[in-house]
């Protein structure tokens, strides 16, 4: 652990220039640059908001606009933009920097935090689209809001964890890459995202709390849509989990790493 | 003077172990087991050490396990067994490039890559007018590398590897992309570092350049170091290998000193080889510019469907100045049966500077040695030459000049 933070800051020129380097490359080669970053969340925001708005209306209890749906979904686009990106990116690092890692010995661990870092901005650009929508739709931001940071970074947490999991197992068996977007798609619809958990019969609505993803959309929720603090036990048990996959996360990754290179 | 070693390799080897089913090396990280896996030994027992300043050439076949053998000392692969130690900082080209990001610029990669090498921003800015002056690609620096050629590649690996002066230099193949003139500013740099007391290990496949730069050179065969000695004897053998590969046999001898590989199939072989001067006298000395004979005597021992006989003239660092068979010549011979002798004589002028010769000869079945190789002889025969007749020149060839020299005086122009 110890060994990996140090790699890491004795690397943070090189985590600094491949952040930079990536937004640079981004905004460089077309010309809305930094908007894409912010178009296409939205666009995909307000094609939801259009056709199940009718559907949606009125089901959103606690809040008091007549844009609730709009306001519901992107509380809820918000977490999983950041937590898909991580996990996607991270489940294909290994692979994509085969050259280098078999070329250069440098840290390995940089890789999943120079992903996590470019998410976490990513997310922050798409978090001032979604303040500026908010204001627009007259529903603004509250004090709520400075949990912010610690539920992204509960977030990113787990979904680093979860992403260096996928990543190592898909060096040595390659389905696994094939199966996370699968799983992310899946993973969409059965987390209340753009429906709320209320529509899904009583019976069975319990199996939403087996899905983690449900519990950092609803503490975003909490703090973005309700304006109040996000459920402390919620809250608790993301942290138990964040620290258990990432633990597992470091393990699996201290393990297979001798034998890494040898298969890419 | 010995000082210590910068780098040792102490019976280090390697195996991928490739496993019945990929969930047995997952279970394996948790000390569960599951399925079975094989070991694959690439590399086994490899043990040396190289000083500052020393410059080692690792030569084999494709799959001899060169590149494994670079990446554990490098340490990008963990060894299986044995260790490396390394004393000081290390710098490595393997295979092109050194994982450079295709879209971004040269200029961007060098720093993008430098930090990956453990660089700081800051260190890199301040040699970045060195990098780009050594890699002389002009303006394409500033251009994404998606666009550059693979010289243009190297070029920018080389000059960013060696920005900072390593403790070891290692270099696979990759210089073989360059052109004639980046070749030659690479090994000054080379030559330049060692002299600063950098250890240089290169991988190639090019004589000349071991010849050149390389003061040992280590064969490695099938995972194993099959030969550690002085560059051209290494090559030689190498040479032979290549030749013999499965069947035939490889036998060293020492001639004037110098070790001669022998190696092939002998159905046909070279019974006896002489050197005589323009009157047909026997010598071993000969004046530059003088007239030579080589006299040879090959005896068929089994029936040989087509004979090419080949001969090469070395100097005293295993550089070939002159090398042709009697395929080129139209000259090679059909259908001989065991028992028949076949004599060839070889005339030629002797424009070579003054200095220790050896001949090298073959006999084989096509116009390379390397399907069907009868007889490979080096060191078949040895000669020197001295400049008695002769003005003092310099060089390797003795190309005789006309030189006129017209004064025009100020006064009378």
């Amino acid at each position: 652990m110890q060994a990996m933070l140090k790699g890491v800051w004795r690397y943070r020129a090189f985590v600094v220039s491949s952040v930079a380097a990536e937004l640079n490359n981004r905004v460089n080669r077309s010309r809305l640059g930094i908007l894409w970053l912010v178009i296409s969340p939205l666009v995909q925001v307000a094609i939801f908001a259009l056709i199940l708005s009718a559907i949606m209306r009125g089901r959103i209890p606690g809040i008091d606009n007549q844009f609730a749906y709009a306001i519901y979904l992107m509380a809820g686009f918000l977490p999983w933009y950041l937590f898909t990106e991580i996990v996607t990116r991270c489940s294909t690092m290994f692979i994509e920097n085969a050259n280098a890692m078999k070329k250069i010995v440098f840290p390995k661990v940089t890789l999943p935090v120079v992903i996590a870092a470019i998410a976490i901005i990513n997310n922050l650009i798409f978090f001032l689209a979604v303040t500026l929508v908010y204001l627009a739709l007259g529903h603004g931001l509250s004090l709520a809001t400075l949990w912010l940071p610690l539920l992204i970074l509960v977030n990113t947490g787990l979904a680093t964890g979860l992403g260096v999991i996928l990543g190592t197992l898909n060096v040595f068996i390659r389905d696994v890459g094939q199966m996370v977007p699968i799983f992310i798609q899946f993973g969409f619809w059965f987390t209340p995202i753009v429906y709320t958990a209320n529509i899904i019969p009583e019976a069975y609505r319990g199996a939403l709390y087996l899905n983690p993803i449900y519990w950092i959309v609803a503490v975003h929720r909490d703090v973005l849509v309700f304006k109040q603090a996000p459920d402390p036990l919620t809250l608790f048990c993301l942290v138990v989990l964040t620290l258990i996959v990432g633990a597992l996360g470091m393990f699996m990754f201290k393990r297979a790493s001798p034998e890494m290179v040898d298969v890419l | 003077m010995i000082q210590d070693p910068v780098l040792r390799v102490d019976r280090l080897g390697k195996a991928f172990k490739s496993y019945s089913h990929e969930l047995g090396r997952v279970l394996s990280w948790f000390s569960a087991r599951y399925g079975q896996y094989e070991e694959k030994w690439i590399l086994r027992d490899i043990s040396f050490a190289i000083e500052p300043g020393q410059s080692l050439a690792i030569i084999g076949q494709n799959g001899a396990g060169k590149s494994t053998l670079l990446k554990m000392i490098t340490g990008t692969l963990r060894a299986s067994e044995g260790q490396v130690h390394l004393k000081g900082q290390i710098a490595a080209i393997l295979e092109l490039g050194m994982g450079f990001n295709p879209d971004l610029t040269g200029r961007q990669n060098v720093f993008q890559a430098g930090g990956l090498l453990g660089h700081s921003h800051h260190a890199l800015e301040g040699k970045m007018d060195e990098i780009e002056a050594f890699a002389e690609i002009g303006s394409y620096f500033d251009q994404p590398m998606r666009v550059y050629s693979s010289g243009m590649q190297m070029r920018v690996a080389f000059a960013l590897a060696t920005a900072f002066r390593p403790d070891i230099l290692i270099v696979d193949e990759a210089l073989s992309v360059g052109d004639a003139y980046f070749q030659q500013k690479c090994f000054d740099r080379v030559e330049r570092f060692r002299e600063a007391g950098t250890a240089f290990i290169l991988v190639s496949h090019d004589r000349a350049a071991i010849l050149n730069l390389c003061e040992r050179a280590i064969l490695l065969d099938r995972g194993r170091i099959a030969k550690d000695g002085a560059p051209d004897e290494i090559m030689d053998y190498y040479n032979a290998m290549i030749g013999t590969q499965s069947d035939g046999d490889i036998s060293t001898e020492l001639v004037r000193g110098r070790v001669a590989t022998r190696s092939g199939t002998y159905e046909a072989t070279v019974e006896a080889i002489a050197l005589h001067d323009a009157e047909g006298h026997p010598i071993e000395v000969a004046s530059v510019g003088s007239q030579m004979q080589i006299r040879a005597t090959i005896a068929v021992h089994a029936p040989v469907q087509r004979l090419v006989f080949g001969y090469a003239i070395k100097n005293r660092m295993g550089q070939t100045l002159f090398g042709i068979n009697t395929h080129y010549t139209d000259q090679e011979l059909e259908n001989l049966s065991a028992g028949d002798r076949v004599d060839v004589t070889v005339s030629f002028p002797l424009n070579i500077a003054a200095g220790d010769y050896s001949i090298t000869t073959s006999l084989s079945e096509k116009e390379n040695h390397v399907s069907k190789n009868y007889e490979w002889c080096d060191l078949a025969a040895t000669f020197s030459v001295v400049n008695t007749a002769r003005q003092v020149f310099d060089g390797l060839a003795f190309i005789p000049p006309t030189i006129e020299v017209t004064h025009r005086p100020a006064d009378q122009a």
